[in-house]
C-alpha cells in the first residue's frame, strides 16, 4: 500500500496551497462579511487551469485524475469553502453529467464554453425535491425538435453566475425515475430567470440562487443520453462528486485545525501558552485524528475511482465522515480560541459556519448513512 | 537567444531550523526553489513571452532532490533542465565551478540567477560564475532590457537606482522586487514531466571552506520596560545601553 502522492500531485497540492495562502486567505473574511462573489479570484483560478480540472485533457481541460481533483478542492477549501464550492459545483458537479453521458459533439460544446471561462451550475434540487431527488417536478415536453422546460430549481450553486446549466426534468411525474431527462442548457436561452441570492449561514462567497425556467426551449441535441436516463445520469454524477465534497470538508477541517494549533501556541493564560495545558492538547489530538481519518477516506474513495474499482460505499463513508469531522473540528477550533473564537475578528467562526453545509449538501449526512447501510445490507 | 537560469533548492523559508548531531537537520523539511532564483526564472519566462528569449534552460547543482526544484521551474514555463549532481556539502566555490562548467557547455546568451540564497545567504555564486567564465556581472537587478547584443539593467543602489549597460553574454542576478513569480499552471505541471532534464556529475573540486561548527542564533531575550517620567527613563535607558547591552559609542 502506497500513500505517497505522485510528483505532479505534490506540485498541484503546493500550487493550490500557495494560491490559498496568497490569494484567498487574506481576503476571504471580507468576501464572507460582504457576501461578495470573488470574480477576480475565480478568473485567476481559471487562468491557472483550476476551474477546468474536471474537463478532460482531450477537450482542452486540465484532465486531472480524481485524487488530484480532491487535492485541489481540499486546498482551495482550506482557504475558503465558498470558493471551493464555486469551483467544485462548476467543473465537477455540473460538468459530471456531461462527463458521464455526453456524446463527442456535446462535450466539445460544453467543455469549450468552460475552457473559455464560463461557469456551470448543476440544477437538480427543487423547492419540493431535496433529498428526494426522484421527486422533481420541473417538466420537459418534446415539441418538434426542441424540449420545453418549465419549473423552479432551488439552492443552485453558481445559479446567478453560470453561463451553462445541467438541468434535470421529468417527462411525466407519474413515470417516476423513468421519466427523468438531463439537459445542457445555455444561460442565454429566453425564459430563464434568476431568483434572489440566498442569504446563507456559511460559504457566503459562493453564489446560491433559484433558477426559474419558463417555457425554455432547449434543442434536442442538448439532451444528455436518452429520454428517461436522467435519473441514472444524476446518480452517477452524485456518486462521482461525493468524494470531492468530502475533500472540501477536509479542507475546512484542516484550515480550522491549523488556526487552532497556531493560536494555542500564541495565547497565554496562567503565565504560559495554552498549548501547554493537557486540556487543550487533547482537543488538538482529537482534531488531528478527525482530519487525518477524513483525508484518508476521501483519498481512498478517489483512488478507487482512479483504479476503476467500485467506490460508491467508500465515497459515502468519506462524505459522511468528513462532513461530520469538519463540523466537529471547526467547533473544537472555536473552543480553543475561547471568546475570541466567537468573534468575527478571528478566522475560526467562519470555518464553523462554513462547515455546517458539509453535512447537508450533495446528500445529507442521513442520506449518506442510508446509502452506506443499503450497500452493507444488499444481497 | 538562449537564457540559462541557475536555481538552488533551499529550505522553505517558514521551516523551523534544528540541529541534530551538530548539523542542520533536514528531516521533514519542505524544500522549495530559492525565492530569489524563482524571480530569475520568472524574468527568463517573461523574456521568452516577449519573444526575446527562444529557450529557457534551468540548471541546478545539488542532490537528486534538487530535481523537484527544476521540475517546478519547468512547470512555470522553462523548456528544459540540467541537474548537476553534487554533494550537499559543496561550498560556494565548488558550486560555482560545477555550475560554470555546465553553463560553458550550454553556451547561453544570458545567465540569470537570484542574487542570494535564502538558506546560507552567502551571495557569492553568481559573481563567482561570472569571474570563472570571464563574463560581465550585474547584481540585484529590478528590470532588464535586451537589445542589440546588450543588456540594460536597473539595479538598486544606495538612495536610488543604477542603470548599467553590459554586453551579453553576461551573468545577471535578480533582486526580489524584479517581478512576482507566477504559480505553475495545471497545464505547466502536466507538461513539466515530459520536458527533458539531463543529469551530469559535477566536476570534483575540493571545498575551500571548512565548516567547523553550526550553531543556532541565541534565543530572543525579554526586553526591559521602564515606567518612569521621561527624564528619569532616558537616563535609565542610557545606563542600560551602556552597561547591560554594552553599546559602544565612538
Amino acid at each position: 500500500m502506497d500513500f505517497t502522492l505522485t510528483e505532479e500531485q505534490i506540485m498541484i497540492k503546493k500550487m493550490a496551497r500557495d494560491f490559498a495562502d496568497n490569494e484567498i486567505l487574506p481576503y476571504c473574511q471580507e468576501w464572507d462579511a460582504k457576501d461578495t462573489f470573488p470574480y477576480d479570484t475565480v478568473k485567476k483560478l481559471h487562468d491557472l487551469g483550476l476551474m477546468t480540472i474536471g474537463v478532460p485533457a482531450e477537450y482542452g481541460g486540465s484532465g486531472l485524475d480524481h485524487l488530484s481533483q480532491g487535492i485541489v478542492v481540499e486546498e482551495i477549501a482550506r482557504g475558503d469553502a465558498g470558493l471551493a464550492t464555486t469551483l467544485a459545483a462548476s467543473t465537477l458537479l455540473a460538468a459530471d453529467p456531461v462527463y458521464v453521458a455526453a456524446n463527442d459533439e456535446q462535450k466539445k460544446w460544453f467543455y469549450g464554453r468552460m475552457n473559455e471561462g464560463d461557469l456551470a451550475a448543476f440544477c437538480l434540487t427543487e423547492p419540493g425535491a431535496g433529498s428526494d431527488a426522484g421527486g422533481l417536478s420541473t417538466k420537459c415536453v418534446k415539441d418538434g425538435d426542441d424540449y420545453i422546460l418549465n419549473g423552479t430549481k432551488q439552492f443552485i450553486s453558481n445559479g446567478g453566475v453560470a453561463g451553462l446549466y445541467t438541468v434535470f426534468a421529468t417527462l411525466d411525474k407519474k413515470l417516476g425515475y423513468k421519466g427523468h431527462c438531463a439537459f445542457m442548457v445555455d444561460r442565454n436561452t429566453p425564459g430563464i430567470t434568476i431568483g434572489p441570492k440566498e442569504d446563507k449561514l456559511g460559504i457566503r462567497s459562493s453564489n446560491t440562487t433559484q433558477v426559474i425556467f419558463e417555457d425554455v426551449r432547449v434543442p434536442s441535441k442538448n439532451l444528455l443520453g436518452k429520454e428517461g436516463e436522467g435519473f441514472k445520469i444524476c446518480m452517477k454524477t452524485l456518486d462521482l462528486s461525493r468524494a470531492v465534497v468530502a475533500a472540501m470538508a477536509v479542507g475546512v477541517a484542516q484550515g480550522a485545525f491549523e488556526c487552532a494549533v497556531k493560536y494555542s501556541k500564541e495565547r497565554q493564560q496562567f503565565g504560559q501558552p495554552i498549548c501547554r495545558f493537557q486540556a487543550i492538547q487533547f482537543i488538538l489530538a482529537d482534531m488531528a485524528m478527525q482530519v487525518e481519518t477524513a483525508r484518508l477516506l476521501y483519498q481512498k474513495a478517489c483512488a478507487l475511482q482512479d483504479m476503476g474499482l467500485p467506490y460508491t460505499q467508500m465515497s459515502s463513508l468519506a462524505k459522511c465522515w468528513a462532513g461530520d469531522a469538519a463540523m466537529k473540528v471547526a467547533t473544537d477550533a472555536v473552543q480553543v480560541y475561547g471568546g475570541y473564537g466567537y468573534s468575527k475578528e478571528y478566522p475560526v467562526e467562519k470555518y464553523f459556519r462554513d462547515a455546517k453545509i458539509m453535512q447537508i449538501f450533495e446528500g445529507t449526512a442521513q442520506i449518506q448513512r442510508l446509502v452506506i447501510a443499503n450497500d452493507i445490507l444488499k444481497e | 537567444m538562449k537564457v540559462l537560469v541557475c536555481v538552488k533548492q533551499t529550505f522553505d523559508t517558514e521551516a523551523k531550523i534544528e540541529l541534530k548531531d551538530g548539523k542542520i537537520n533536514d528531516a521533514g523539511i519542505n524544500l522549495i526553489i530559492n525565492p530569489y532564483d524563482e524571480v530569475a526564472v520568472e524574468g527568463a519566462i517573461q523574456l521568452k513571452e516577449k519573444g526575446i528569449a527562444t529557450e529557457v534552460v534551468i540548471v541546478s547543482a545539488g542532490a537528486d532532490k534538487a530535481m523537484d526544484a527544476i521540475r517546478t521551474a519547468l512547470a512555470m514555463g522553462a523548456d528544459r533542465g540540467i541537474l548537476v549532481k553534487q554533494d550537499s556539502a559543496a561550498d560556494e566555490y565548488a558550486r560555482a565551478v560545477a555550475l560554470a562548467d555546465a553553463i560553458k557547455k550550454e553556451n547561453p546568451d544570458l545567465i540569470l540567477a537570484g542574487h542570494v540564497a535564502a538558506d546560507d545567504g552567502s551571495s557569492q555564486v553568481p559573481t563567482r560564475i561570472a569571474e570563472i567564465l570571464g563574463l560581465p556581472h550585474v547584481n540585484v537587478i529590478t528590470s532588464i532590457e535586451i537589445a542589440g547584443g546588450k543588456a540594460t539593467c536597473t539595479s538598486e543602489a544606495d538612495g536610488g537606482t543604477a542603470v548599467t549597460e553590459v554586453s551579453i553574454p553576461a551573468v545577471i542576478s535578480s533582486q526580489v522586487s524584479w517581478n512576482e513569480p507566477r504559480y505553475p499552471s495545471m497545464k505547466g505541471i502536466m507538461q513539466a514531466k515530459k520536458k527533458p532534464v539531463a543529469t551530469v556529475d559535477a566536476i570534483a573540486v575540493e571545498n575551500k571552506v571548512k565548516v567547523l561548527e553550526f550553531a543556532l542564533p541565541a534565543g530572543k531575550t525579554a526586553g526591559i520596560k521602564i515606567e518612569e517620567d521621561p527624564d528619569v527613563a532616558a537616563a535609565q535607558m542610557a545606563d542600560w545601553m551602556k552597561n547591560t547591552v554594552k553599546v559602544e559609542v565612538k
